[in-house]
């Protein structure tokens, strides 16, 4: 399959950034069902049974794909579809159990289960969060203002982000992540808890950073934000790839078939929570 | 994970989140070492801001920890024996072994315990490990605030040879950060290590003559006894310490060079197990 995908972005003029290759990825589940307290656990140990408690979860079931300089990707999905182990893994966050992630450049990603550090303020996280990222202490004092402003969160930004709403969190995570133009952006619902003028904000951002950067992906529930900001998207379920084409292509076919009221009523467009 | 020596199918591509040779990875290291100290200093801060006396607790708990040590085995199991001014010698021993436990018990909650961090940003993961130690090491010196009134409170005199402590903790230090790296690779892939290093650590503490003089408790014991005991790295670092700060606590040119071979030997060690493991700590 990566021969084709080679082939093709070879003879194509827009520079190929991404290629995830016949990708697997398993998670160790540890915790899940324990039955029976202590003597049972200690009686599993004894007995050398299979613990269970320990499962792994296959997340991602052999994806391939190939992305190009200059395209927004949205990925849309029911809830665990892989969609974010599938980012984290374009990421390098985590290592596939199978297949290989190529990418050209540092990819990075934004989300709202990467909480970064609760019990500091925001200052210090926007501090730790680019420094994380590798900027240096002078670039941060350049950038500094223009973060906060973006995040647009006032004062809250002297409190720990323990106290922050899950919406103020999100924003202040984007503005770090979105404070220096990566080569390949993936956001994973950022966007979704922010306020429709944040929303708007951080669109303006994302087209902004695909001029500049190469390549952006988008996890989102919200399929008008697809529809608006991608140029094409990918339906995951169960691990695989559906559909993968132009966004208005495949929303509507994903549509079709979750989503069948909001088709019919546009005020519940914006949001699918299936 | 396969094969990461292949060739990229798209000349420019490279692979995602490719564990980076071992001498670009000491320089990305490098690179984060502003990280290291705002995560350190931050986190010192925050640890203890739920309490209503706040980082007093810095300097209350060792405290307390020495009245403890001094009530238990000073009085009642008078194991003052031998050792001519216990409360500084028990003084010296709390304070600097508790830094090997901090770095041990912090170091393997390294990456476990940020795995927001981990999962969020691509960033050579020892930073993690190095920060922890750092803010162990920091206790470390806020704690002399209170070690060095009680010793000389105590009746050891001033003198040049406490200049000695510096090279003593520095060692230690080095120690300490190849503990940690590897206590956070093993936290990282084995959750249970959390209930298990508490035992480790007090088992440690025991044998490590932090409230008794391991010179005398050998002393009716054969001879291989006494070579295991002081081979102890927390018990060289415990001896360094004492004999800079305590009369009467010769250290030979063996244990100094002892603390060298620990101190270079596992940084060296727990550095390369860690970086071996860079690949794996987002799966955690």
């Amino acid at each position: 399959m990566s021969e084709i995908l080679t082939d093709a972005s070879a003879s194509a003029s827009p520079e190929q950034t991404v290629l995830v290759d016949d990708v697997h990825l398993t998670y160790r589940v540890i915790g899940g069902s324990r039955r029976g307290g202590a003597p049972a656990a200690l009686r599993r140990m004894l007995l050398r049974e299979e613990n269970p408690g320990q499962r792994s979860v296959h997340a991602v079931r052999g994806v391939t794909l190939s992305a190009f300089r200059g395209e927004a990707i949205g990925l849309i999905g029911p809830n665990g579809s892989g969609k974010s182990t599938l980012l984290r893994a374009i990421a390098g966050l985590m290592a596939p159990s199978q297949g290989v992630v190529w990418t050209r450049g540092q990819a990075s990603l934004l989300g709202v289960s990467a909480a970064m550090m609760g019990a500091m303020s925001g200052e210090q996280n926007i501090v730790l969060g680019c420094l994380a990222i590798g900027m240096s202490p002078a670039e941060i004092a350049e950038e500094y203002q223009a973060i906060v402003d973006f995040a647009g969160i006032g004062d809250f930004v002297h409190l720990p982000m323990n106290t922050y709403s899950s919406g103020m969190g999100a924003r202040l995570r984007f503005a770090i992540a979105a404070a220096r133009a990566p080569d390949i952006l993936l956001i994973d619902e950022a966007l979704a808890t922010g306020d429709a003028q944040f929303r708007r904000r951080s669109e303006k951002r994302i087209l902004e950073l695909r001029e500049q950067a190469g390549t952006v992906f988008l996890v989102s529930h919200g399929l008008g934000i697809i529809r608006e900001s991608c140029t094409r998207a990918i339906w995951l379920e169960g691990g695989q790839i559906i559909l993968d084409g132009d966004s208005n292509t495949v929303v509507d076919a994903y549509e079709d078939k979750h989503d069948r009221g909001a088709r019919t009523a546009p005020a519940a467009k914006a949001k699918d929570r299936s | 994970m396969t094969l990461p020596e292949a060739p990229p199918p798209v000349p420019g591509l490279q692979r995602a989140g490719a564990r980076l040779p071992v001498d670009v990875y000491t320089q990305r290291l490098w690179e984060r070492r502003w990280f290291v100290a705002a995560y350190s200093s931050a986190s010192n801060s925050v640890g203890y801001e739920g309490n209503f006396l706040g980082q007093a607790w810095q300097l209350l708990t060792p405290l307390l920890n020495i009245l403890v040590y001094y009530l238990v085995f000073g009085l009642l199991l008078h194991s003052n024996r031998g050792v001519p001014n216990y409360i500084a010698f028990l003084s010296v021993g709390v304070f600097v072994f508790a830094f090997c436990t901090s770095a041990l018990t912090s170091g393997s909650r390294a990456i476990t315990g940020n795995l927001g961090l981990v999962r969020a940003l691509q960033f050579p993961r020892a930073v993690l490990p190095a920060s922890t130690t750092l803010v162990a090491f920091l206790r470390l010196l806020y704690s002399l605030l209170v070690l060095i009134p009680i010793v000389l409170i105590s009746g050891e005199p001033l003198t040049w040879h406490w200049l000695l402590l510096l090279p003593a903790l520095a060692l230690q230090a080095l120690f300490c950060l190849g503990l940690a790296f590897v206590v956070a690779r093993l936290g990282a892939r084995i959750p249970d290590m959390n209930e298990i290093l508490p035992f480790f650590s007090r088992l440690w503490m025991y044998t490590s003559g932090v409230m008794y003089s391991v010179t005398v408790f050998t002393q009716g014991h054969p001879g291989w006894v006494s070579t295991v005991m002081t081979l102890n790295p927390a018990y060289v670092y415990l001896q360094l310490a004492r004999n800079a700060l305590l009369i009467g606590n010769p250290a030979p040119v063996s244990t100094w060079l002892t603390a060298l071979a620990w101190a270079v030997g596992t940084l060296v060690m727990g550095y390369l197990y860690f970086w071996r493991g860079e690949e794996e700590y987002g799966n955690v």
